[in-house]
Formats: C-alpha cells, sequence, structure tokens
C-alpha cells in the first residue's frame, strides 16, 4: 500500500481545509469500489488482506476528511503539529470565561419545561461558535500556525460541549 | 482487480461456469435459502412446495435429527428434546439464556466456557450445534434443486448482532460444511431486495422485526452503492415477546400462575401465536385453552393486544428515533420504509411505524422471504457469476467496541457506526513499578459501566520488560473486518513483545472443539484424505498460476520492469514443474513461492486500482464543468 499518499491524495483532492462533502462522498464510494473485500471473495489470501488494508485506509481517510475538526487537525499534522500533544496547551483566557458561561447556560437548561426549545437554541449558538473557529481557521493554517492551533484547541473545547447537549438531548429524549 | 478474476469486463460467464451460490436467512422462528437463476431470485421450497422451514430441531433417542416442520409437529408432546427459538441462545451465557424468560422450557448445563448446553436424550448439544443442523438442511434443500454442491452462500443476521452472536453464526456454519461468503446483515440484505428491484435512490429506513431480534437500519442507496448510515435495534425483542404476553395473560387470567409445566407452556405460546396471528385480520377472538388442569374460555380483543404489547413496540420506535439522529438525517429525509419480518404484519407495528416516519411502510416483497431473497443475490455477485455488477455494501460496526479501564469503566475505541472495515490503534501504559504482565478486556456496548456491556475476551500480554510506571508504552490494535468480526492484538512497543488474539467469544466454541466436532462428522477415510489433499494442492496451485499469467499480460508491462517479469515467469515455471507431480507438499511450497514472489506485484496492482478508478471520476466532473 502506498502509505506516501496523504489523505487529500487518496481521494485526489487538493490540500485544503474547505472540502466538497458531496465530491468527497463520491469519491470515497468509487475507492472502495474498486477496493472493497466484498470485490475479493474468490481471489487469494494475500489479495483479501491487501483489499482490507485498503479499505480500511480509505474508511480511516474518509472518516478524517468528513468532520471539520479532525480535517483541522490533520491539516496541523501535515504542516507538522502533533495535536495530541497539546491537549494542556495554554488557551486564551477570555475564550475560557466564555466557556463557563456556556457550561452553566447549558446546565440550567435540564430544569425547566421548554427544556428541548431552549436546548435547540443553545445548539444554533454553538454552532455559529463553531462555524466562525472554522473560519478562523481556514484563513490562518497556511500562513499562521500558531494562531491555527489556538482555533483548534478551541474547536476543541466547543465540540465537547456540542456533544454535551447532545447528551442532554438523549436524556431528555429518554434514549 | 483481484489476480483471480479470469473474465475479461464485459464478457458474460460461461453459463456452465456459474458458480452455485445462496443466500441463507437463518431467523429465530424460520429459515429460508435463495438462489438466483437466470433473471430470477426465488427462495427455494421442500419437495411439499413449502419455502419457509420452521426452525426448529428434535433430537431423536436414536440418534436421528429431524429439522423443520417434522420437528415442530412433536414440540408440544417433547418438549425437552425439541429446540425452539435457539437464535436467542446464539452466543449467550448460560445465565443470559435463563433469563430470557420463555426458554424455560429446557434443562440447562454449562459447558466448561459458560456456553448454555440443552440436555437432550442425544447428549447435550450447544446452540452452535442446534443451528448447524437448521443450515445443514437448508443446504440440502438448495443441493438436490440446483443439483450439485453449493460453492458457497452469504448467512444473514440481525444488524444490531454483537461480536460474539455473529461468531457463533460463523460457527455453526463451519460445522454445517459450507462456505461462507460473508455475513450480511439483514436489513442491508432487504434493502439490496428491493434496492435492485425498484432502482431507488435515496435515503432508506429497514424496520426489521422477526420472531426474535429488532434491527433498525438507514441506509443512502447512490448508483448501486449500499451505504448504513446508522444502525440500531434490541437483539432480544420480537413477536416471541407478543406470544409471551398472550400466554402470560392466558395463565393470569386462568388462575394457573405457577402451576404450568414445561409442555403445557410450549402449547400455550403456540395458541398465543395463532392468536396473534387472527388478531391480524380480525378485531376480536375467542380463547379457549384446554390443557391438563388448565381450562380457560374467554375474548381476547385487538384492543387488549394493543395495550399489552405497547410498550414493546414503544421501545422499538424509540430505538428508530435513534438510528435516525445517529444518520444525521431527518425523518423528512427518508424517502422509503422497507417492512422486514413476519411481527411487522401486527397492524400496531404498522401504524405506529407509519407514524413515526410519516410515510406507508413499504411490503411489497414478502416481509418472510425478502432478507433471504437479498443475500441470495449478494452471493451471486460474490460467487463471482456478475463480474460487471457495480452493487457495494458498506456497513457500520453496530456496537462500540472498547476496552476495561481502572475501576470497572469503559473506554470505548471504536464508535457504533463507524464504517467498516475499520483497524484503532490505542496506547497503554504500566501503572506499577515492574510490572511485567498487563490483562486487557475486551468489550462490546455503549454502556458506561464494564458490567454493563457484554464481555468479548480477555487476555494477558506477559514479559513486558521492568520499567518504572508509565514508561512501558503497549499498543493495542483493534481490527474490524468487512464481517463485523474482531481481531485484537498488544504489542509493547519498547520491546516489540507481542500478543495476539482472535476475539473468541466469551461463551463460543474455541478452535479445538469445532475441530473435533468437524472430525467426527466425517467418515472419510485415511486415504481418501490424502488424494483430496493433493487434488486440492494441484488445483490451487493452478488457479495461482492462471490468476498470475492473466494479471501479467494485463498490467505487467505497466507495472513491472523487465527483470520483475523475468522473475515471475521463473517461479512460474518453478511451480508448473512440480505440478503434475504425485507430492501434495512439493506443490504447496511451490504454489507460496509464487505466491509470495507476486506479493510486490499484487500490491501495485491494488494501488493502481484505486487511482484508476479516481481518475476516472475527475475526466467526467472536468467535461461537467466544461460543459
Amino acid at each position: 500500500m502506498d502509505f506516501k499518499q496523504n489523505y487529500f491524495e487518496i481521494f485526489q483532492l487538493p490540500v485544503a481545509f474547505d472540502v466538497d462533502l458531496t465530491t468527497l462522498g463520491d469519491r470515497y464510494r468509487k475507492a472502495q469500489g474498486s477496493v472493497h473485500p466484498d470485490k475479493f471473495a474468490g481471489a487469494s489470501e494475500r489479495d483479501k488482506r491487501l483489499s482490507v488494508q485498503w479499505a480500511t485506509r480509505i474508511n480511516e481517510a474518509y472518516g478524517t476528511l468528513k468532520s471539520p475538526l479532525s480535517r483541522a487537525v490533520y491539516l496541523l499534522t501535515l504542516s507538522g503539529v502533533d495535536m495530541s500533544a497539546k491537549a494542556n496547551a495554554p488557551v486564551d483566557p477570555g475564550f475560557l470565561m466564555e466557556q463557563m458561561e456556556l457550561r452553566e447556560d447549558l446546565d440550567a437548561i435540564e430544569e425547566g419545561d421548554d427544556a428541548l426549545e431552549r436546548l435547540d437554541v443553545f445548539k444554533r449558538r454553538v454552532d455559529e461558535i463553531l462555524a466562525g473557529l472554522e473560519q478562523e481557521f481556514a484563513s490562518t493554517w497556511q500562513n499562521d500556525l500558531d494562531a491555527a492551533e489556538q482555533s483548534v484547541l478551541k474547536m476543541q473545547f466547543i465540540t465537547k460541549l456540542r456533544d454535551a447537549a447532545e447528551h442532554l438531548e438523549e436524556k431528555l429524549l429518554d434514549y | 482487480m483481484t489476480l483471480l478474476q479470469i473474465t475479461e469486463p464485459g464478457q458474460a460467464v460461461d453459463p456452465h461456469q456459474r458458480k452455485r451460490a445462496a443466500g441463507i436467512d437463518l431467523g429465530t422462528t424460520n429459515s429460508l435459502i435463495a438462489t438466483v437463476r437466470g433473471n430470477e431470485t426465488r427462495t427455494l421450497p421442500d419437495m411439499a412446495g413449502r419455502h419457509l422451514l420452521p426452525s426448529v430441531v428434535r433430537y431423536l433417542g436414536d440418534g436421528k435429527v429431524a429439522v423443520g416442520d417434522e420437528a415442530a409437529d412433536a414440540a408440544r408432546q417433547d418438549p425437552l428434546n425439541t429446540i425452539v427459538s435457539i437464535k436467542r441462545m446464539m452466543g449467550r451465557g448460560l445465565d443470559d439464556v435463563q433469563n430470557l424468560g420463555d426458554q424455560t422450557a429446557y434443562h440447562f448445563a454449562a459447558s466448561d466456557g459458560g456456553m448454555p448446553l440443552i440436555q437432550t436424550v442425544a447428549g447435550d448439544v450447544s446452540p452452535v450445534q442446534v443451528s448447524s443442523e437448521i443450515l445443514k438442511s437448508l443446504v440440502h434443500r438448495a443441493e438436490e434443486t440446483l443439483g450439485g454442491e453449493l460453492e458457497g452462500v452469504v448467512t444473514t443476521v440481525p444488524a444490531y448482532l454483537d461480536d460474539a452472536q455473529r461468531q457463533a453464526t460463523r460457527d455453526a456454519a463451519r460445522l454445517a460444511g459450507v462456505n461462507v461468503y460473508r455475513l450480511l446483515n439483514e436489513p442491508t440484505a432487504a434493502a439490496v431486495a428491493y434496492g435492485l428491484d425498484s432502482g431507488a435512490e435515496g435515503v432508506i429506513a429497514v424496520y426489521d422485526l422477526g420472531g426474535g431480534t429488532f434491527d433498525i437500519s438507514l441506509l443512502r442507496l447512490n448508483k448501486g452503492v449500499f451505504e448504513v448510515l446508522s444502525t440500531g435495534g434490541d437483539s432480544a425483542l420480537g413477536g416471541d415477546d407478543f406470544d409471551a404476553r398472550i400466554a402470560n395473560w392466558i395463565i393470569e387470567r386462568s388462575g394457573f400462575a405457577g402451576q404450568i409445566d414445561h409442555g403445557q407452556y410450549r402449547s400455550l405460546m403456540y395458541e398465543a401465536r395463532r392468536l396473534k396471528e387472527q388478531l391480524t385480520n380480525e378485531a376480536s377472538v375467542a380463547v379457549n385453552v384446554e390443557l391438563g388442569a388448565l381450562r380457560f374460555e374467554g375474548e381476547l380483543t385487538r384492543d387488549d393486544f394493543e395495550q399489552l404489547i405497547k410498550d414493546l413496540v414503544a421501545n422499538s420506535i424509540k430505538a428508530c428515533r435513534r438510528a435516525v439522529r445517529d444518520a444525521g438525517v431527518t425523518t423528512g429525509d427518508i424517502n422509503n420504509v422497507i417492512m422486514v419480518g413476519g411481527s411487522t404484519r401486527v397492524p400496531l407495528v404498522k401504524q405506529e411505524v407509519g407514524k413515526f416516519f410519516g410515510a406507508e411502510p413499504l411490503a411489497d416483497i414478502d416481509p418472510d422471504r425478502v432478507v433471504a431473497i437479498g443475500a441470495a443475490i449478494q452471493a451471486n455477485i460474490l460467487a463471482g457469476n456478475k463480474p460487471d455488477d457495480e452493487m457495494l455494501l458498506l456497513d457500520v460496526l453496530p456496537l462500540s467496541v472498547g476496552l476495561e479501564t481502572m475501576g470497572g469503566l469503559t473506554e470505548k475505541i471504536i464508535h457504533r457506526n463507524t464504517p467498516i472495515p475499520v483497524s484503532r490503534a490505542q496506547e497503554f501504559t504500566t501503572y506499577k513499578d515492574g510490572q511485567s504482565a498487563m490483562l486487557v478486556h475486551v468489550v462490546q456496548g455503549e454502556r458506561e459501566l464494564v458490567s454493563d456491556c457484554r464481555s468479548l475476551a480477555r487476555f494477558e500480554l506477559r514479559g513486558i520488560p521492568p520499567m518504572v510506571a508509565g514508561a512501558a508504552r503497549i499498543g493495542v490494535v483493534f481490527q474490524v473486518d468487512a464481517d463485523g468480526l474482531l481481531s485484537v492484538s498488544a504489542t509493547e512497543l519498547t520491546t516489540g513483545v507481542a500478543a495476539s488474539i482472535e476475539v473468541k467469544p466469551s461463551y463460543g466454541l474455541s478452535e479445538s472443539e469445532i475441530t473435533n466436532m468437524l472430525k467426527s462428522s466425517f467418515e472419510h477415510a485415511e486415504e481418501d484424505a490424502q488424494a483430496r489433499s493433493l487434488a486440492e494442492a494441484r488445483v490451487d496451485g493452478a488457479r495461482v498460476i492462471d490468476a498470475l499469467r492473466a494479471a501479467l499480460k494485463q498490467d505487467g508491462e505497466r507495472l513491472l520492469s523487465a527483470d520483475e517479469i523475468r522473475d515471475l515467469e521463473t517461479a512460474i515455471s518453478a511451480l508448473s514443474a512440480v505440478l503434475d507431480g504425485q507430492d501434495a507438499g512439493a506443490i504447496r511450497d511451490a504454489t507460496q513461492a509464487l505466491a509470495d514472489a507476486s506479493d510486490e506485484f499484487a500490491a501495485r496492482r491494488m494501488d493502481d486500482s484505486v487511482r484508476s478508478a479516481l481518475a476516472g471520476h475527475s475526466i467526467e466532473e472536468f467535461d461537467e464543468e466544461q460543459q
């Protein structure tokens, strides 16, 4: 398997933060169509093994490029920045304050009858913040790695908050 | 793409070379086998014209085994030796099956591995053995009809099935002596049956309520590619539970609670099923039960019945809501709802599903047969009978896989609904100075506590060199293949000490148990086995040569240097020279040598095929932009 190819190259896409998800999905399906284990049901063990390796790699590449956060992290990896080593990196204190307020707002939603509606409003607010951070990342990752790194750290915070909101929704809907 | 695909694109397969393949729906209540003949896909009937084979196995005192209607007819008078709904026990532990409620009709014993064994006149039998009897009966039916041995089958499993249950199904097929191309998820099979029929595109929901399992899957169908977006359900919810509710209703009303024996309970369940089926078309039915001392006369209305099962149906709708969320779509995005499984005939089920999805559910294809039909279509393609077919099924992992961490908590490594095949690596470290071993406990499920998840396997990584706490780096790799089956390996990264296991379910059969069972079921003499071994070695060797020649002709000059081609030709000659000899071992060695020599070529061809698949695509898009 050609490990020199990065995930963008696998799908023959330019290395960029903006990715057209329809094109990505189309190419994902095309690529799987040529390597998926179902295409090798009668093949030798060796070819089956190659097929599983490739299909696994294509799933990994697709999964990484599909979500904006993992795509951003991957772009930083390609630029030599390892985000997994930066879990405790300092973040702008103003942003942290804002974070804590958002957390408190989320905790307060659980009480009251119109919890689901208020949760919807909250999620939209969070999505807007996230969209802003993605913009920030898109305009900085090629020329200001420090700023791009900050955007990703913030995106990670906000995404965790988004997950917590989803979790609360599941609880309210009694899943 | 594959070295073995000898047929040129666009060229029809010689009808005489068509491989016999079939799709098997191994159901809780009934099982079916289907096959593609000409342009039609059909389920195959037995001699008496019956398509459904009741999933019932009866063990007789003389060592004989009866399967299907014959066994079902005897279920009432011989309940302890007549096994029904075995699918609910597959991959389960003894504690699980004793809590199933409706399975009180057997005497259980535990195997060494904690797997339940059912005590019968013919000795103790495992769920895997019972299932393999059903499979054998179906395969026999297909081979009689098709006039020869089956090359391979696709066996369906509920999508919401954990690894232990999938492994058990694979084991049952091995025990029955059939080659399984693939385990296919039942909802995906149903979507294939509909998708190819109607040429539909868009998002499809498949609601599958069988005798013992419930599945909901959302798929996106796009130019022949079925992409599973999410899957959910309950592997212990089905029509059997509806029956049990009616049976218990009768017991309560009759005042005989606690005084019912095995045979009577079984008879009551049959009666309950009959009443349930009548209530599909009637608003009310007369209940008239006389079982020894138990007598009950009364009336059961559809309203009463719906009250009895309301919470079960509501649970299934809750799973639908979750699957829609997981797929990242809304009910408005869903173009079609497909109904699968006999229990979807219950009017309340139809009504609630229609209400939730806001669409009239489709049941054009017989809900009892649709899964087997889809599996047969897939089996026909996997057998290589339709080399040009673009159909592709992209499935997901139904339940998260994780590890036990300190304090009995789970750490998820691969989340549910991740497309498969998938592989994930995770690093762990020691927590004590000089710690030399580490226990790895693999679990499956969504809950935070290990005790609420299903235990898949435990294994120990030994021989970690003494280091201070936190210095060792243990890498654990999880790989899930296209059948949804998991294997796990662990390595100490600073020294390379490795421990690898194939995840064998906590309640499954060990490899040696299967081998022993297989051995005892074969009556072939020794010399027979030797002759077969030589014949097989020759066929394998010839196959590898044919495949490599075809590959060289197609891509040799493009992907290899002249030297590399010459080396491969030499290896081919070496194998050809021993192929007609009598030494099976020499043939195998030369075959292996040729395979090794062509590894690099195979890898280059695979890389190339991905590139060219996408290259064609780019040109199309470019053309569209120009217009």
